[in-house]
């Protein structure tokens, strides 16, 4: 059993949870994740570990309300419990001095950058950051950010705040060399970024999320090609050079539950489950 | 013992008490139990089958040698109770084992009724007796007094339970690590409901607690903790490794990754585990297609097929790319599948699947197979039919062609001697090349069964008692 200690609204539907887990915050490295079930008939969800704390044993997360579990997450109050939680999970990121890098997060996966953008700070790496969203209003971190990073640029896909688009970037390569790029995001947007940075030869690092089950090498559910190899995303990764990816794959195959998905979270909302009482 | 009564020479009953079953027309689409367990009376009239053999060829089968004529004479005398403890001195999970051992290839195997007629079904009394305990209450006992020393057990499968068991016994401290949120292996992740209730694995698993067992789920070892952290830091005077083989293989061939196509462990666990064939009262969904294709041939094919029907397939079809003769998985259960209507291809193997615009299966390509001479394996050695390619319409695949030995341990703790398979290396007792660790079960055997994952679990429970006392 795991005591929420925080739950906390950063944005609309974005929620950070920081939870009493002290086994699991000794060992967490930048770049792993965790699974967690939040009781006997729930689903094993993975979420990216976006803080630790080895002395409180805490750990945190940030995660967005899209589909049953995560929106029954979001309700659940300080103080309660969540029935498991193994990690961390995956490998840890590489964390050295590269010299210059370009750390793009985008949406809820901003949060897990941020652990990145001050891992590579400390180590002594001259960090630009990209943060984008949506809309402005799902932008957060943006505070934060700026402290760890050498430069902080904005993006949201509709322009109202900072550039329109990721656009920008291409110019933003043309006139300064990075010895590194890091992206954490919506495939479309790891895919986009991936594609802007190979004609430069920059080593660019992504991490996947495909649909997991175990999290552990046992069901093959997360599996994705990688330089025309099967890879499994939960042991080989969840970090692989965004050059060598198969995305449309990927994204493919992150769709394969849609329908039961969509009925799992209707019907609960419809039972009254979440707070809306089936509006 | 039974070697120094002598008995009247009784006759011998050449049929053995058929075990009374669901029928296969509705067992077919539903999850409960298959087989229904004797009664008392049929435990009795089987149990007086046994010849109670002054020297029992039946023990050299099993591989935890569990005393049977004591324990069957034990039954005709009516003495349930001690009939139980009797088996439990050797086998601490005998409703598992009484269910899901190959007895045909083992006890049973050597029975000598079975030179004139069926043998003795020595798993079928087991499982009478083990259903017979868990109506009454069980006292579990430890037997020894405490010593002081902490055991760490990795993975909650047969091999790691039983260990526990047995070092929890002589007076350890022992605390199991299973990743998983669930303790029982394969017992709960894989083999399907309708052949294992869960519940049994539950009451087992209760016993082993009761032996004053700490469960720890949702541990894995390599990441939360390393195997040298546990045996510096965490106050552990050794560790046995039960981690299994739960690595699923693919063909590696052209459109394995469409949708619609599962590893029979993701399919199995998605139904077993996760309970995805009461979804949406369970959140973790599955889809079933109407025609499924299962490749493959040994238990987890059929488990795979079995459970597809019962989810609501029309159609299931298992592909085998060697004949029936070779088919590895248990005749009682190839049995029970083509009662229930699975219907089997032999001969052929995938060589492409077909998918439709949405990125789902439709249709799966396959080349006719002839058998050439013996592999390695011993088996003949299938050989592809030039030119014999066909297509067959499809609409969920379940990929059973092999598991090969979770690797997170050997690839995080150093020093750990490994095979180029990934198996573990152990001597005969289950110690590996570090000191104070011990490895037993499909990790270091590859794919087994459920009791020899056992006997090597009691057998390393032994080695590192020993290594305990010595240290
Ligand atoms: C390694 C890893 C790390 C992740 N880290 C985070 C994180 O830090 N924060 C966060 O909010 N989410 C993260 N995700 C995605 C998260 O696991 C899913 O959003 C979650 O499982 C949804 O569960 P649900 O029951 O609420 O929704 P579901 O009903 O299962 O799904 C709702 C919607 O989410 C989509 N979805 C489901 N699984 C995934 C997935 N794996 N990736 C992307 N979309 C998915 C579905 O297609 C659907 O549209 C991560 C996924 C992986 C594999
Ligand atoms: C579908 C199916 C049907 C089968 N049918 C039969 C049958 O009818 N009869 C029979 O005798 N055998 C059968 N078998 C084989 C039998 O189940 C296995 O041989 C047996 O379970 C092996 O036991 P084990 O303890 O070695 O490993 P497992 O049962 O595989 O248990 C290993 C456990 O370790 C955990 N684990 C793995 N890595 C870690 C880690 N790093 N940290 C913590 N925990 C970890 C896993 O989650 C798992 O719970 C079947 C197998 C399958 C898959
Ligand atoms: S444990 Fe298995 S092999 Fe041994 S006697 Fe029982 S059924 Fe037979
Ligand atoms: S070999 Fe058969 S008949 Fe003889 S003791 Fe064993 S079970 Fe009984
Ligand atoms: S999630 Fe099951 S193998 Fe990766």
């Amino acid at each position: 059993m795991y005591k929420i200690l925080t739950n906390k609204e950063l944005a609309p539907k974005i929620r950070l949870f920081e939870v009493y887990a002290p086994e699991v915050a000794e060992k967490t490295l930048p770049g792993q994740f965790i699974i967690l079930i939040i009781g006997e008939t729930g689903e094993r969800i993975p979420l990216t570990i976006a803080g630790y704390d080895h002395k409180k044993g805490t750990i945190k997360f940030v995660f967005n309300e899209v589909g049953k579990t995560t929106k029954q997450l979001g309700l659940m109050k300080e103080g309660e419990y969540i029935e498991t939680i193994t990690g961390p999970l995956g490998n840890p990121s590489e964390i050295k001095n590269f010299g210059k890098v370009l750390c793009v997060g985008g949406g809820v996966m901003i949060a897990p950058m941020f652990l990145q953008v001050q891992a590579l700070q400390k180590t002594g790496n001259k960090v630009t950051t990209v943060v984008g969203a949506r809309i402005k209003d799902l932008l957060f971190f943006e505070d934060e950010m700026k402290v760890y990073s050498d430069k902080v640029y904005v993006a949201t896909d509709d322009g109202s705040k900072g550039y329109k688009g990721l656009d920008f970037l291409k110019d933003l390569l043309f006139k300064e060399k990075f010895d590194r790029c890091v992206v954490m995001g919506p495939v479309v947007m790891m895919k986009a970024v991936s594609e802007m940075t190979k004609p430069f030869g920059i080593p660019t690092v992504v991490t996947l999320t495909p649909i997991m089950v175990d999290g552990m090498g046992m069901c093959g559910v997360c599996r994705v090609m990688v330089a025309g190899k099967m890879k499994f995303g939960c042991v080989d990764g969840p970090e692989f050079d965004g050059h060598a990816v198969d995305f449309d794959g990927l994204i493919k195959r992150q769709r394969l539950f849609l329908p039961e998905e969509r009925l799992s979270s209707l019907l609960w909302e419809k039972l009254g489950g979440c707070s809306c009482g089936g509006k | 013992m039974a070697e120094n009564k002598p008995k009247p020479k009784p006759k011998i009953q050449k049929e053995s008490v058929p075990i009374p079953k669901q029928k296969p027309e509705e067992r077919r689409r539903n999850f409960n139990e298959v087989a229904l367990g004797y009664t008392e009376e049929q435990a009795l009239a089987e149990a007086n089958r046994c010849l109670q053999c002054p020297k029992p060829q039946c023990i050299q089968g099993c591989p935890v040698e569990i005393e049977i004529p004591a324990f069957i004479k034990l039954i005709r005398e009516g003495k349930f109770e001690e009939a139980v403890k009797k088996v439990k001195e050797k086998n601490s999970l005998p409703a598992i084992c009484g269910r899901v051992c190959p007895q045909e290839e083992q006890c049973q195997k050597f029975c000598i009724v079975g030179k004139v007629g069926d043998p003795v079904s020595i798993g079928r009394l087991e499982r009478f007796l083990a259903d017979w305990e868990r109506s009454i209450d069980v006292k579990a006992l430890r037997d020894a007094p405490a010593t002081g020393k902490k055991v760490a057990i990795i993975g909650a499968g047969p091999a790691g339970l039983t260990a526990a068991a047995d070092l929890a016994r002589l007076g350890h401290k022992v605390v199991i690590f299973e990743a998983l949120h669930l303790p029982g292996g394969v017992l709960v992740y894989g083999i399907p409901e309708f052949r294992l209730p869960k519940s049994i694995v539950r009451a087992e698993v209760d016993y082993i607690v009761k032996l004053g067992v700490e469960l720890k789920l949702g541990y894995l070892i390599g990441r939360t903790f390393t195997i040298p952290e546990l045996l510096k830091y965490k106050g552990f005077d050794a560790v046995f490794i039960g981690t299994g083989a739960g690595l699923p293989q693919f063909m590696g061939v052209p459109g394995e990754n469409l949708g619609g196509i599962y590893s029979a462990n993701e399919f199995l666990i998605r139904v077993n585990l996760m309970k995805s064939y009461a979804f949406p009262a369970y959140d973790t969904p599955i889809r079933i297609g109407k025609h499924v294709v299962v490749i493959g041939g040994g238990n987890v094919a059929m488990d795979s097929a079995r459970s597809a029907l019962r989810l609501g397939a029309e159609q299931v079809c298992i592909v085998y790319r060697r004949s029936r003769d070779e088919l590895p998985a248990r005749k009682e259960e190839i049995e029970n599948a083509e009662e229930e209507g699975i219907i089997c291809k032999f001969l052929a193997a995938p060589t492409r699947f077909i998918g439709d615009e949405k990125g789902w299966v439709k249709a799966m390509e396959c080349i006719c197979m002839e058998l050439g001479p013996p592999d390695e394996s011993g088996r003949r050695r299938p050989v592809p039919v030039k030119g014999s390619e066909f297509v067959m319409d499809t609409d969920t695949v379940i990929v059973a062609i092999g598991r090969t030995p979770n690797p997170i341990i050997q690839s995080t703790t150093a020093g750990l001697e490994v095979t180029k398979w990934g198996t573990i290396v152990t001597d005969e007792n289950g110690k590996t090349s570090l000191e104070g660790v011990y490895a037993g079960g499909d990790i270091v055997t590859g794919e087994a069964t459920v009791i020899s994952a056992m006997g090597a679990g009691k057998k390393a429970a032994k080695a590192i008692h020993e290594y305990l006392m010595k240290k």
